[in-house]
């Protein structure tokens, strides 16, 4: 079974909260990356979400585009993500879940990917723009290298395509809070609790986690009151941006402790 | 030959491997709906009779077939015929598109429009329309367009359409579709998002090709009639690829060449260029799996080309099939040699073009002196120049830097 859903299921029954917790690779540099990962896993991060930097991330508010700007304007390259992942992995045992547009992942090559994800010590992969109905290769070569794959299930998907999302994901399912990109929101939608319960009405036994525009404890905890656990990025990079690795683990504990 | 596979009937999601639908799940169900609502109206006589009564009423269709003979002398021993599309309300070809999106919008109950533009073309044409049917409208910009086409800045204003300056990336085409997609995701009830090409996830590609579609099949049906012919060559600028196609599709089966040309900018040897289907690889952007000018990780590489409609570093994925199959040519063709030719079809016939349709005047003058003596060529003379006189002007030195 999948370490990241052991994991998910762990926390349930002991009542704990989930917290997923997204930076980007080579933000601002490498070697800084790594350093701000290993903090949040130890601050208390659950399952990493390590983004991949992408010239047209659609999915994304500026919080996350400057960043990853920053990350390819240092000369961010794909090839050195496997160095990122054994880096962080040799200090922490933290599910590592590489976050990617497809673009750059078929470039590189998906087969390639996954291999080097393995060898590396990671989990598997996020992928915002690939819906599975056309993920057929990636479908097939997670299963061979069992490899993590999520899918996004949204307010606007069809009961169908929830179901289709959450049977064709792995890990968990990410439930898409609101209709809108990354960034900071004041109120979580009522619509991601019927993502969540649309979810699991598909009686999928996969975990459903949620994000996008996550950024306070009080959000992680009510988000985990109904789902599996809460995704947050740009609330953990305005932190760093601010006040550097200290704020970030101060973020950090605060998101997944409450205080 | 009568194995023939007939490539007009060829409709997406997918043509050959290119196409698909690569964009983030929250856009699934306006992507289905579009959809839906498009297979419906395309059979339904009620919406075909409104389109074609606002093409004649108010966009001024059939646009004129125009032959010139002087241009057509510095390529050669050819003639060539302009499909007039300059000559259509709002100056180009875009209107086709753009009123057979907006009638779907209120079909769909959208009352809000979104488009991108480059030249500003598509982003005039939406705000005409917008201000038509009633709509609010917003139209994405780069920045570096908002300066190099200041005039349809203007245009798109005073239609009362809300023009965004798009800041981030390279500033230009690709960063206003970037915007213009988070735009959607976060409000894709209310909103329709007006794609101005023929890129795009499913079913841009074939929708946007259709409403175009009545460029070619006009362009056959007048110079059968007008001048008994069937040209040896179609040609057109290319971008994303809206006008091309729109003049290639009714010919796609046909024994005619056809040639697309894009910007080659300052030269596909400098690097500065927008010449994706020469020079791109396959991959995925804005949601279609096509040629991309992209680097080794699959990061997109800025383009640039003096014509702000041609500036885009993707292309549409009918065309990228086209190209895979060796049905259509592809050429590139430099900021210097298109600026030549809208010089010199200006001063041999009196027609001012846009920068973009340019390109396509410049390859007729390159390449047409390969083609057989007496051969026809039917070039899409896409849009009009009057946006691009600032551009011009201080090319050719008319407007001075040196104040008298
Ligand atoms: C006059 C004109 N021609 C051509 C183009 C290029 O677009 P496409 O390749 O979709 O026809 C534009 C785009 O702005 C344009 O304004």
């Amino acid at each position: 079974m999948s370490s990241v859903e052991t994991i998910i299921r762990e926390n349930k029954s002991k009542g704990v909260d989930t917290l997923i917790g997204y930076f980007p690779a080579g933000y601002p540099t490498l070697e800084a990356s790594v350093e701000a990962c290993v903090a949040m896993c130890e601050a208390g991060v659950d399952v990493l979400e390590l983004g991949i930097p992408y010239s047209d991330p659609v999915m994304d508010g500026l919080v996350i585009q400057q960043a990853t700007e920053v990350s390819l304007a240092t000369g961010f390259k794909i090839r050195e993500i496997s160095k990122i992942i054994k880096a962080i992995r040799q200090r922490v045992d933290t599910p590592i879940l590489v976050m990617s547009y497809w673009n750059p992942i078929i470039q590189y090559g998906v087969k390639q990917l996954a291999e080097d994800l393995v060898s590396a010590g990671a989990q598997g992969m996020i992928t915002p723009d690939l819906i599975p109905d056309e993920a057929a290769e990636w479908l097939q070569i997670s299963d061979e290298y069992d490899l993590d794959r999520v899918f996004m299930a949204t307010p606007s998907s069809s009961t169908e395509r929830l179901a289709k999302a959450a049977n064709s994901s792995r890990g968990f399912v990410y439930g898409v809070s609101t209709m809108g990109i990354t960034g900071t929101r004041e109120d979580l939608d009522a619509k991601a609790r019927a993502v969540v319960s649309g979810v699991r009405d598909s009686r999928t036994s996969t975990p459903v986690c949620v994000g996008i525009g996550i950024s306070t404890a009080e959000q992680v905890s009510e988000v985990n009151s109904y789902a599996d656990g809460a995704i947050v990025g740009s609330a953990i990079i305005k932190a760093y941006n601010e006040a550097g690795i200290d704020g970030l683990v101060n973020c950090v504990r605060q998101l997944k402790t409450g205080k | 030959m009568s194995e023939k596979p007939v490539l007009s009937s060829q409709n997406g999601p997918y043509f050959g491997q290119f196409g698909g639908r690569f964009v983030p799940e929250s856009l699934i169900a306006a992507l289905d709906e579009l959809d839906e609502t498009y297979q419906a109206a395309k059979t339904d006589p009620a919406f075909i009779a409104e389109l074609s009564e606002l093409n004649r009423t108010y966009v001024g269709r059939p646009s004129q077939i125009t032959e010139v003979p002087k241009f057509a002398s510095l390529a050669g021993d050819i003639r060539v015929f302009l499909k007039r599309e300059d000559l259509n309300h709002t100056g180009s070809h875009k209107i086709n598109n753009v009123l057979g999106q907006a009638l779907l919008a209120k079909r769909m109950g959208k009352k809000r429009i979104i488009a991108e533009t480059g030249a500003g073309q598509h982003g005039v044409a939406s705000a005409t329309a917008a201000a038509l049917f009633g709509l609010e409208c917003v139209v994405y910009m780069g920045e570096i367009d908002t300066k190099r086409q200041a005039l349809n800045v203007a245009r798109m204003k005073l239609l009362g359409a809300e023009v965004v300056p798009v800041v981030t990336g390279s500033k230009t085409l690709k960063d206003a579709i970037n915007e213009a997609l988070r735009d959607w995701v976060t409000n894709v009830t209310s909103t329709h998002y007006l794609l101005g090409t023929v890129a795009g996830p499913h079913p841009f590609p074939t929708m946007v090709r259709d409403f175009h579609s009545v460029i070619g099949h006009e362009a056959k049906a007048q110079l059968q009639a007008e001048h008994s012919l069937i040209p040896d060559v179609v040609a057109a600028c290319v971008g994303g690829g809206s006008n091309a196609i729109g003049i290639f599709h009714a010919f796609l089966d046909d024994p005619v060449r056809l040639w697309g040309f894009e910007a080659a900018g300052d030269g596909i040897e400098t690097g500065r260029h927008a010449a994706t289907l020469s020079e791109g690889k396959v991959g995925v952007l804005h949601g279609a799996k096509s040629f991309i000018l992209q680097d080794e990780d699959g990061q997109t590489i800025e383009s640039h080309s003096i014509s702000a409609g041609l500036d885009y570093p993707g292309v549409g994925p009918e065309h990228a099939w086209l190209k895979d199959i060796a049905r259509a040519e592809y050429f590139g063709i430099t900021d210097d040699e298109a600026m030549q030719a809208l010089k010199a079809l200006a001063e041999t016939e009196g027609i001012i073009a846009a920068i973009e349709t340019a390109h396509a005047l410049a390859g007729i003058i390159k390449f047409g002196s390969s083609l057989k003596p007496g051969s026809s060529i039917l070039l899409n003379l896409s849009g009009r120049g009057d946006k691009d006189m600032e551009t011009v002007g201080k090319y050719f030195g008319f407007i001075g830097d040196t104040n008298e």
